[in-house]
């Protein structure tokens, strides 16, 4: 037991520091670096709770796709955070107020924390014990059976983003030669060759 | 068992459906040339719907409760989906005279009309987000639909971060009422209060929860981005913005704060009744600068808000009720009065300052006297519509023992009467400058007539208010059952 | 068809107001004038058809008001009162609306005449057909309204506003009267219709009610207040100072009005509620002394008015005060007598006195006129047969030889209220009555000779003097028949033998008043008094005017005090000036300057035009436009929100 609870605060750390790395350090592309980081980190602590797929699903979407994407852009904007940085300062002492001011309720809040005593009985859709039933499985049934709603709504959520995207950045530029490749396909030979019999000393 | 949820959640799968249909349609068949077309289609289809929804009966529940069908959803859906159907019939030809009509207009307004649908039907926490942010997503794209305008492209932006921002906090409450409640069913969670109290903690969701929601229906200090993106999307989305977006957000401030914590009324009310103050009083007095149409219209709505809060600020039943009279006497109001903006134009450019309207009344009296019978109403001057729903909330204020909220709201009536007041003196008594050109299309003539009819007249003894209060008070009393 | 000759005029008025620019200027008179004609012949044939065998008919149109217990419906009470009223009414406007026409030839706003004139008409038989205070209040009101806007007809004058202001404000003071005796019948019997409150007259009497710190009898207390209305719509003693004044108005509206229909009211109030006064014996004698005074005052003051409309409008104002004399002694029949005669014979007064002055190019001024007999002869005429009636020309004792008295309308009526006076045990009124009587002699006497005897006094004038036209003389005609006729033919069912079935129970008569047998038995003097007084006034206005012109001169000037007493309208004017207008000046401009000026003013400017914009710009500022600056203004307003309610929702039991 001894390793897991090695490796759960290793795991936990690295997360953490990375999370915050992500916040401070100042070159963007070393920030998108940490947050890898702190997501392997992540997946490494939902294998530990013998969620594999999810921590599979960590990795190869979010990392693979998803951080790798990340890095394009801020490489591709070369956005100037020192520039963005520079009004931190006049609006620090009022950001640091508001945050301490909240951070106090919020711990006079937690400082009473405990179960609801009837949340154990409100449990709406438990996932079946780990080992019991395969966790891509159970993660299935969540998502298809009990959940079918929320995640089509989800979907459509992420389909209106993706026709945000478009409707507000694709350009049908006029007078541009662009590959069709169905036009390509389709075109015959008549169409492209016309065959002339020339006279000589005429031209065309 | 997902025969029976599907039937419950019919109206939302067949707007989906229409939505991807028409998106897929258009993208692979007559791209933008048919928008137009689809504009009309999608309007007559939430019309349809509208009926569909108004005829539909009893109180249901599906996916385990994340989605309730009662009469009170019903009452917000129907408002809902006629509110959008007008606006959009009306925005067809605004935006295809500005060049800026595509056929994902329609799409997204569908969409976001049914995040809206999926809001006043949430009765959990998550289903609550997903229509949340379903409408809100697609409000901000509309919001900057006109991307070769600064301004616009601003107006989405400034939308998204604020509204991420926003989604943020009632995140952060939904996490915490989870936390404490251990629940994210609006049934469960009031199980858990009932058993163990309003914890500190649970409070500060609630708090944080309808910080978020009153950034969605723009309540004082969560307001800051309404005039701006009032002002900078163009007119028909801020009609839009206007009216149905209002009504879903209110519908599911009810329906979370009472279903959810019914119990424990007397802890939200005074947030609301802070947030209704706030908003009647400065959406009241900072419109009185303004001298852009929309952003008035913006500061106008963020004091209804305000009133219409009121009526939730009340905690009772007759509260809500005066709720949905109020928004569906604004939302008439607003269609009416956009009608008429979107259709301000000199030479072909859309004009929106409040002294363009000089000496209307000379020039164009029958449209005058429409906007001024609008303007009176708005105002809330008796015996125009527009009274009656600030005095139905008034008096569910002082029932419910909030007469000095219900005094606050008079004198920020007092205060915002001014403004509208100052446009019919604007159109009557000033001398006309360039006045405006261009005719009124058919539709938005229609529009602005009815509405003001509607405003002027309904009162009358015969019609009394069209039968709404009488609806209105059957869902209010579905939402208590 | 009652319910038609109610509503018709104000089709009428509709049209004429809202339709001339449809129909043109020419229809928009000769509709209305129609419309009322086919109303008075209606109104003849209900008088003569109508019982009073049957009892009140009553025909509810709709439901006027509903409140509690307080319910009025919009109803037609058709008995003998309302049938004289009706009679009067309409046949009186159909005359001056076709007079009208004539007289108002040169204006350039007739259809906006026209239409005051219907609907006057239109609300006056609302007040004659109410079954219920309120639908009458609603009348009262009404013709207030017309009055007010005919008195101002002509907005341009100063002294056309001023009088129409007049003539508002001091009927204000007496619908206060009136308006609380309706509030405390509604108080006292728990409805305002007429047949509940007269079924609990007798028990009224019993009871007391309290009013300004005591007890008073609840029918004597009620009784007072109506009269206080019928004081001021009638213009008797106190709020008579209106009347004179309302001669501003065109000279038809005069005579509809402020001779015939109007001012009439309150009489017929004061009949209509008999039932109620019977029961109240104090505020009777009220009613007659003020009646006697009003009658012996105006007839005072009209002795040296030099104004031809202001000399009838006195005369008006005096034989108001008979016919409230002669109900004061509870001889309501002879008041409703006299006022249907009155409205003939003044009518035709007044109907008169405008075409002299159409004549006289809208000079009024009888120091101006003379000698106008032989320009005007039709004129002449029919004022000739108003004064012999208004003046009581008759043959005396002609009752008891051939059992009806001859002589004209004013004869008949007026010697009968004098007569009531005595028999009723009232020596105040029957002597002051005799005395006006002498008076009113004099001043129709002087009128005539000033007017159409002696030499021309403005020779410019009286070139150009002309007859009026054919549409202004019928109407004469018509009122000259009715001022020698109405007295002879309707005696017997108004006063005579008749009179019990006539008024069946319209009139209430309580057990011990035997008035109507009594007016018979009374002295042969007594009979012989108003005649003789009437002969005394005519031989005196002979010798001042005819014989001895430079008589009446002299007199003022030895009399100076007394003259002046007298042209001054015994300095009404001036007192109620000084007492109350003047006072309610200072207050009002107390309350302009300081109150609203100063406070209100000062306190609204300060704040919409201080602090609010202060606050709009504050808030314009606060919207810079900075998306991190709205974030802040978020996350301020929520970590408010939860200090707020960390604060308060501990306190308030949240754990």
């Amino acid at each position: 037991m001894a390793v897991a609870t090695l490796a759960f605060y290793l795991f936990a750390c690295t997360a953490v520091a990375a999370g915050a790395l992500v916040v401070l350090s100042r070159n963007p592309v070393h920030s998108v670096l940490w947050l890898i980081l702190a997501f392997f980190s992540s997946a490494g602590l939902f294998v530990l709770m013998g969620a594999e797929f999810v921590a599979m699903l960590l990795v190869i979407v979010y990392v693979g796709a998803v951080a790798v994407l990340f890095l394009f852009v801020v490489m591709m904007l070369d956005v100037d955070f020192a520039e963005l940085k520079a009004g931190m300062a006049e609006h620090l002492p009022v950001g640091l107020l508001i945050g301490v001011v909240l951070l106090t309720q919020l711990a006079l809040a937690l400082g009473g924390w405990a179960f609801s005593d009837a949340a154990p009985a409100l449990r709406e859709a438990p996932a079946e014990a780990v080992g019991q039933v395969h966790n891509a499985r159970a993660l299935g049934r969540l998502i298809y059976d009990d959940y079918v709603f929320l995640f089509q709504a989800a979907g459509l959520i992420l389909l209106v983003a993706m026709v945000g995207a478009i409707v507000l950045t694709l350009r049908h530029r006029e007078g541009i030669k662009r590959q069709d490749v169905l036009k390509q396909i389709h075109r015959e030979r008549h169409e492209a060759v016309e065959l002339l019999d020339v006279k000589p000393g005429q031209g065309i | 068992m997902l025969s029976a949820d599907l039937y419950v959640v019919l109206p939302e799968a067949l707007l989906a459906l229409f939505a991807m249909a028409a998106l897929m349609a258009c993208a692979f068949g007559g791209q933008d040339r048919w928008a137009s077309g689809l504009t009309w289609l999608t309007a007559a289809f939430f019309a349809l719907l509208g009926l569909i929804v108004s005829f539909r009966d009893g109180g249901q529940e599906a996916f385990g409760g994340a989605f309730v069908s009662d009469g009170f959803a019903r009452f917000a859906k129907a408002l809902i989906l006629f509110s959008a159907a007008a606006v959009l019939a009306l925005s067809e030809n605004y935006l295809r005279r500005r060049r800026i009509l595509k056929f994902e207009y329609p799409v997204l307004i569908a969409m976001a009309t049914l995040g809206m649908m999926v809001m006043v039907s949430a009765g959990d926490l998550m289903s609550l987000y997903m229509g949340l942010e379903l409408q809100s997503l697609s409000l901000y794209v509309v919001a900057a639909f006109r991307r070769d305008s600064v301004k616009s492209t601003e107006a989405g932006l400034k939308y998204f971060v604020l509204g991420a921002l926003g989604s943020g906090l009632l995140l952060y409450g939904a996490s915490l009422i989870y936390g404490y409640a251990g629940a994210t069913r609006f049934a469960g969670i009031a199980e858990a209060v009932h058993e163990g109290g309003l914890s500190l903690g649970l409070l500060f969701g609630v708090a944080f929860l309808c910080a978020g929601l009153a950034f969605k229906i723009s309540a004082v200090p969560f307001h800051m981005w309404t005039p701006d993106v009032y002002e900078g999307s163009p007119t028909a989305v801020t009609a839009f913005f206007a009216t149905a977006p209002k009504v879903a957000a209110g519908a599911l401030f009810a329906r979370v704060l009472f279903d959810a914590f019914g119990e424990v009324s007397a802890e939200w009310r005074q947030i609301l009744a802070f947030l209704a103050v706030a908003s009647m009083f400065l959406g009241s007095i900072a419109a009185i600068v303004q001298t852009n149409i929309k952003r008035l219209m913006a500061y106008s709505s963020i004091a209804h808000m305000g009133f219409a809060l009121m009526g939730l600020a009340a905690g009772t039943q007759q509260g809500v009720e005066a709720l949905l009279v109020y928004l569906s006497i604004y939302v008439a109001m607003n269609v009416g009065a956009f009608a008429f903006i979107m259709c301000m134009e000199r030479d072909g450019a859309p004009v929106t300052g409040i002294g363009d309207l000089a000496g209307l009344a000379r020039t164009r009296p029958g449209q005058a006297l429409a906007v001024s019978a609008l303007m009176f109403s708005l105002a809330g001057v008796p015996p125009l519509l527009g009274f009656f729903g600030k005095w139905m909330v008034f008096v569910a204020a002082v029932d419910a023992g909030l007469a000095p909220l219900a005094v606050a709201g008079a004198v920020a009536s007092v205060i915002g009467a001014f403004y509208y007041l100052r446009i019919v003196k604007i159109m009557y008594f000033d001398e006309p400058g360039l006045s405006l050109t261009g005719s009124m299309p058919f539709a938005h003539g229609l529009a602005l007539t009815a509405a003001a009819l509607v405003m002027s007249l309904g009162w009358a003894p015969g019609l009394s208010g069209f039968g709404v209060p009488e609806l209105a008070a059957t869902a209010a009393a579905a939402l208590f059952n | 068809m009652t319910t038609f000759i109610l509503l018709a005029p104000l089709a009428g008025a509709l049209i004429a107001g809202f339709g001339h620019r449809l129909i043109g200027e020419r229809m928009a008179m000769i509709a209305p004038t129609a419309i009322v004609f086919v109303c008075a012949a209606l109104s003849w044939i209900t008088f003569f058809t109508y019982d009073a065998h049957h009892g009140a008919e009553t025909t509810t149109l709709f439901r006027f008001l509903d409140s509690g217990t307080l319910g009025a419906d919009w109803s037609v009470r058709l008995d003998t009162l309302t049938k004289i009223m009706l009679v009067v009414v309409t046949s009186v406007s159909s005359l001056v609306h076709l007079y009208s026409i004539g007289y108002m030839e040169e204006d350039p706003s007739k259809p906006r005449f026209f239409a005051y004139l219907s609907f006057f008409t239109f609300a006056m038989l609302a007040l004659v057909t109410s079954d219920n205070l309120v639908q009458m209040f609603f009348g009262w009101e009404g013709v207030g309204v017309a009055s007010y806007l005919l008195i101002g007809f002509w907005f341009k004058k100063p002294s056309a506003n001023a009088a129409a202001m007049k003539a508002f404000i001091v009927n204000r003071v007496g619908d206060f009267g009136f308006a609380l005796g309706i509030f405390g019948i509604y108080y006292m019997v728990d409805s305002i219709a007429f047949d509940d409150v007269f079924a609990a007259a007798p028990t009224l009497a019993e009871s007391s009610i309290a009013f300004l710190w005591r007890e008073w009898n609840a029918a004597e207390l009620l009784a007072f207040l109506l009269f206080i209305g019928a004081m001021g719509k009638s213009a008797q003693l106190f709020l008579h100072t209106w009347l004179p004044d309302a001669m501003e108005g065109p000279t038809p509206v005069s005579a509809l009005i402020h001779a015939a229909t109007m001012v009439t009211a309150g009489v017929f109030l004061v009949c209509r509620m008999s039932p109620l006064y019977e029961h109240a014996p104090g505020a009777l004698t009220f009613v007659a002394v003020i009646g006697a005074s009003t009658a012996f005052f105006a007839a005072t003051v009209g002795l040296v008015q030099n104004d031809i409309k202001r000399v009838i409008a006195y005369s008006t104002c005096s034989q108001l005060g008979y016919m409230f004399a002669a109900a004061g002694v509870g001889f309501y029949q002879a008041a409703m007598f006299h006022l249907f005669t009155h409205a003939f014979f003044k009518a035709l007064l007044f109907l008169g006195a405008g075409s002299v002055i159409h004549a006289m190019h809208h000079e009024q001024d009888m120091r101006r006129y003379g000698g106008l007999r032989a320009k005007i002869p039709v004129t002449f005429w029919m004022m000739m047969l108003g004064t012999l009636a208004i003046t009581g020309v008759g043959i005396p004792f002609s009752y008891d030889l051939v059992g009806l008295p001859i002589g004209f309308a004013g004869f008949v009526s007026k010697d009968a209220i004098i007569e009531g006076a005595y028999a009723g045990h009232s020596g105040y009124a029957f002597w002051l009555l005799v005395i006006a009587a002498a008076m009113t002699s004099f001043y129709s006497w002087r009128l005539m000779f000033m007017t159409f005897y002696g030499k021309p006094r403005d020779k410019k004038r009286f070139e150009h003097a002309h007859e009026s036209p054919r549409v202004m003389l019928i109407p004469l005609y018509v009122l000259g028949a009715g001022a020698v006729l109405a007295g002879m033919v309707w005696y017997g069912d108004f006063i005579g033998h008749h009179a019990e079935e006539f008024f069946g129970a319209a009139i209430g008569m309580a057990e011990h008043n035997h008035i109507l047998h009594d007016v018979h038995e009374v002295p042969a003097w007594v009979k012989l008094a108003p005649f003789v007084a009437m002969l005394l006034g005519l031989g005196v206005a002979i010798w001042f005017y005819i014989l001895n012109p430079s008589l009446p001169g002299r007199l003022a000037e030895s009399q100076r005090g007394l003259y002046l007493f007298l042209l001054n309208k015994w300095y009404f004017d001036e007192i109620y000036d000084f007492l109350f207008v003047r006072p309610a000046m200072r207050l009002g401009r107390f309350l302009w300057k300081k109150g609203d000026g100063a406070a209100i003013d000062g306190v609204v400017n300060g704040v919409a035009l201080g602090i609010v914009p202060a606050l709009a710009r504050l808030a314009g500022r606060l919207q810079s436009g900075y998306v991190y600056h709205y974030a802040f203004a978020m996350l301020i307003g929520v970590s408010l929100l939860i200090t707020w309610i960390s604060v308060t929702g501990v306190a308030g039991g949240a754990h």
